[in-house]
């Protein structure tokens, strides 16, 4: 007879895994790839593919390299890639698109030790770094539709404009990144992530509430400010991912308004139209203090003793 | 406030399934520490004859609790005998002759004041039936002027999946249990008792309220589902509102939590003098072909029981004492039944095994955790050895319920961790 295993307690486990978790997050991003194929056309496509394509080989690689265990079936990097995909503008370069991959995953991601070790956004810093390196292909935005006209026709987003309709701004029938412009899709996503108790409204709601008192008391049009930009895409998928924001609920609601904050002074008196990417680096930055200070206090727990200097 | 809590698959596939007893076995070990507390020294030697319900184990310590024979016959020989928990303890084997003839010992206390009574609680050899073992006569010795004590809190939440013999107990002994916690407030002056039952239990709840609806100091408290419900501070809030505060115990809130196949069991002992022999227990898991709840003598091999069970033990991977959340795994089939053991489940071997992997930050442990700590961040601490951290986490109110593991979609062994970071505080 075989030895019996022995454990510790618990001897079942939820059937909950971070495959799993990342696979609800590629589900909710899917009305987003549906509506940038549609608006931008068949390059959209061709660029998620290879974002996506591009993070899963560079971690891949990372593994083989470094001898480490490959992480690629936990589906992070397909997420990370899909994610920088609809951070980038339509008619960027592949080349460029694939430096960006690079910069998330091995230098953001594997470089601090893998999936869960990174202090700062993947996918928001990859995308930071092409803007600063390539600021021109970053920032040349295809007209919606632009595949049916002869030309590639280029415009400014409505962010700079200031000219596009809440229903142009809803429906994502605007210039710009390739996931972020439709909120429908991307809200539609959100409350998807939302109903599965994949992400928690804490975040979110902090975070555009901000923007739209700030935007307020600033006399912009509130709507607008929600609606143009990553704003959305940000909401549901960037301040939402579990590795870069504060562990407790308390410590979302702190890290929204923070981000929401930062978005809405570099917007209004910063030089960029759009700040939503350097405010969630900025926030992630900030999250190992979010999470001391806000850490819970247990149930029926006394006082702690202050922890004098040197006693470990 | 709600405290946090988890919903876990039920599996009480036992429910309906009525306590039979199993056959007498040829041979117990009846080990004589069987409870929280000192162990008990033999007062049998080699040879002895013995008769059921006669006291073979006992210790001049109040923080202590009798062992008696479970079976008539001849002590065989007292060994050395090593237990899950690590600690070597005696045990005394006893060769059946088949006759189950009961100790002349076996009679009614005679009870005349709280003195006798607990006197009697402590004879019984009753110690916490829910599975931690605290002997009984301890936790019922209070002083009513230092701790006020006015509601007494029957524990029948059993939140654990797979185990019914609580159930059992309520649905079959409903009037031991009224009759005891009647006993309880008599001798202990404590002014109000709630029955507490998760509601996916009603015919316990309908039965017991229908027991006690004359009675306007006992009532049934319905509580969800949810667990960890039937841990002790967390069934004390639920039914009275009151914190347990960090180094207290209920009875420092004014209430008294017992289990309800503890309290059933005080009121058959008051009554027949049969002191705690046998112990029902619930046999399920999914290498366990004909799950039941069965009435086993303390002593007997785990391999009868499992046996009785049609259980082929070539399949059985894991073998748990306890529910599948707080259960302690027993590494060999020839252990001993307990007075604390509620179930036994025997498990074949997974499909695949889970991989632990990076913890991710999903803060899933901390929403689950009902005291409201931070098991990703102990396992941080605890990893760098960071004991003035951990002790500002608080990792001493841990229970253990494991529900931080449970729900860890990295797999991670989060309750693991919070033990052993209890006993690095504990180091000196």
């Amino acid at each position: 007879m075989e030895k019996l295993a022995v454990s510790s307690s618990p001897h079942i486990k939820a059937p909950m895994t971070t495959s799993k978790i990342m696979t609800q997050v590629l589900i909710a991003l899917i009305p987003a790839g549906i509506a940038a194929t549609v608006i931008f056309g068949g390059r959209a496509l061709i660029l998620i593919g290879f974002c996506v394509a591009f993070s899963v080989i560079w971690e891949k690689l990372f593994s083989v390299v470094t001898k480490r265990k490959d992480t690629t079936d936990d589906l992070s990097a397909v997420v990370t890639g899909l994610l920088l995909a609809y951070n980038l503008p339509v008619t960027i370069p592949l080349w460029m698109a694939g430096i960006g991959t690079f910069v998330a995953i091995i230098i953001v991601k594997q470089l601090f030790g893998g999936i869960g070790q990174n202090f700062a956004n993947p996918a928001i810093t990859g995308r930071i770094v092409l803007m600063l390196s390539f600021p021109s292909a970053m920032t040349t935005w295809a007209e919606p539709f632009y595949y049916s006209a002869k030309d590639v026709v280029t415009g400014a987003t409505p962010l700079v404009t200031g000219d596009a309709t809440y229903k142009e701004l809803f429906l994502g029938t605007i210039g710009g990144s390739l996931g972020e412009t439709c909120s429908l899709a991307l809200i539609i996503g959100g409350i998807y992530l939302m109903a599965r108790n994949i992400i928690k409204p804490y975040a979110p709601a902090a975070f555009l509430g901000t923007i739209m008192v700030f935007s307020f008391i600033a006399g912009k049009d509130p709507i607008y400010q929600l609606l143009s930009g990553g704003i959305i895409l940000a909401a549901f998928f960037m301040i939402t991912d579990y590795v870069t924001a504060p562990v407790t609920d308390i410590g979302k609601v702190i890290f929204g308004i923070g981000c929401g904050v930062i978005t809405c002074v570099i917007r209004f008196y910063g030089g960029k139209a759009e700040g939503a990417s350097y405010a969630i680096l900025l926030m992630n930055i900030l999250v190992p203090y979010i999470d001391m200070v806000t850490s819970s206090t247990p149930f029926g727990a006394k006082k702690a003793e202050k922890i004098k200097e040197g006693e470990k | 406030m709600e405290i946090n809590n988890i919903r876990l698959p039920h599996n009480k596939g036992t429910e309906k399934a009525e306590t039979i007893t199993i056959p007498l076995p040829k041979r117990v070990k009846i080990l004589l520490s069987q409870h929280m507390g000192v162990p008990c020294l033999p007062l049998v030697k080699s040879g002895d004859k013995v008769f059921v319900g006669q006291k073979i184990g006992d210790i001049d310590a109040f923080m202590s609790t009798p062992v008696h024979s479970s079976v008539s016959g001849t002590v065989e020989a007292i060994v050395d005998y090593l237990p899950a928990n690590g600690r070597t303890c005696k045990a005394i084997v006893i060769e059946s002759d088949g006759l189950q003839k009961a100790s002349d010992e076996v009679k009614p206390p005679k009870i005349t004041d709280t003195k006798s009574f607990l006197k009697a609680v402590r004879e019984s050899g009753c110690c916490g039936l829910g599975g931690a073992g605290f002997p009984t006569h301890v936790k019922l010795t209070f002083d009513k002027e230092k701790t006020p004590v006015d509601t007494l809190v029957i524990n029948g939440a059993e939140c654990e999946p797979y185990i019914t013999s609580d159930y059992r107990e309520m649905v079959e002994n409903s009037q031991d249990i009224y009759d005891g916690i009647k006993l309880l407030q008599k001798y202990l002056d404590i002014e109000r008792a709630f029955i507490c039952i998760e509601d996916n239990k009603p015919l316990a709840i309908e039965k017991l309220t229908k027991i006690s609806e004359n009675d306007d100091k006992v009532s049934v408290k319905k509580l969800a589902s949810s667990y960890p419900q039937g841990a002790e501070k967390v069934t004390t809030y639920a039914a009275t509102k009151r914190v347990v505060k960090e180094g207290e115990l209920p009875l420092n809130q004014g209430v008294l939590v017992v289990n309800v196949s503890t309290v059933g069991f005080i009121n058959r002992y008051i009554n027949n003098g049969m002191p705690l022999v046998e112990k029902r227990v619930t046999i399920d898991g999914d290498a366990i072909l004909t799950p039941c709840n069965a009435r086993v003598l303390i002593g007997t091999p785990i391999s009868s029981v499992l046996d009785f069970a049609d259980c082929n033990k070539e399949i059985v991977d894991k073998l748990i004492a306890g529910g599948p959340m707080m259960g302690m795994c027993i590494h060999d089939f020839e252990t001993p039944v307990c007075k604390t053991n509620n179930a036994f489940l025997g498990f074949k071997k997974p499909k695949k095994k889970e991989e632990q992997t990076n913890c991710i930050r999903c803060s899933r442990c901390i929403s689950a955790c009902p005291m409201k700590l931070m098991p990703t961040s102990i396992e941080k601490a605890y990893d760098r050895k960071d004991k003035a951290w951990l002790k500002k986490l608080k990792v001493n109110l841990c229970m253990n319920c494991g529900s931080c593991s449970y729900v860890c979609p990295a797999k991670r062994d989060l309750a693991e961790k919070n033990q052993l970071a209890k006993r690095l505080l504990a180091e000196k």
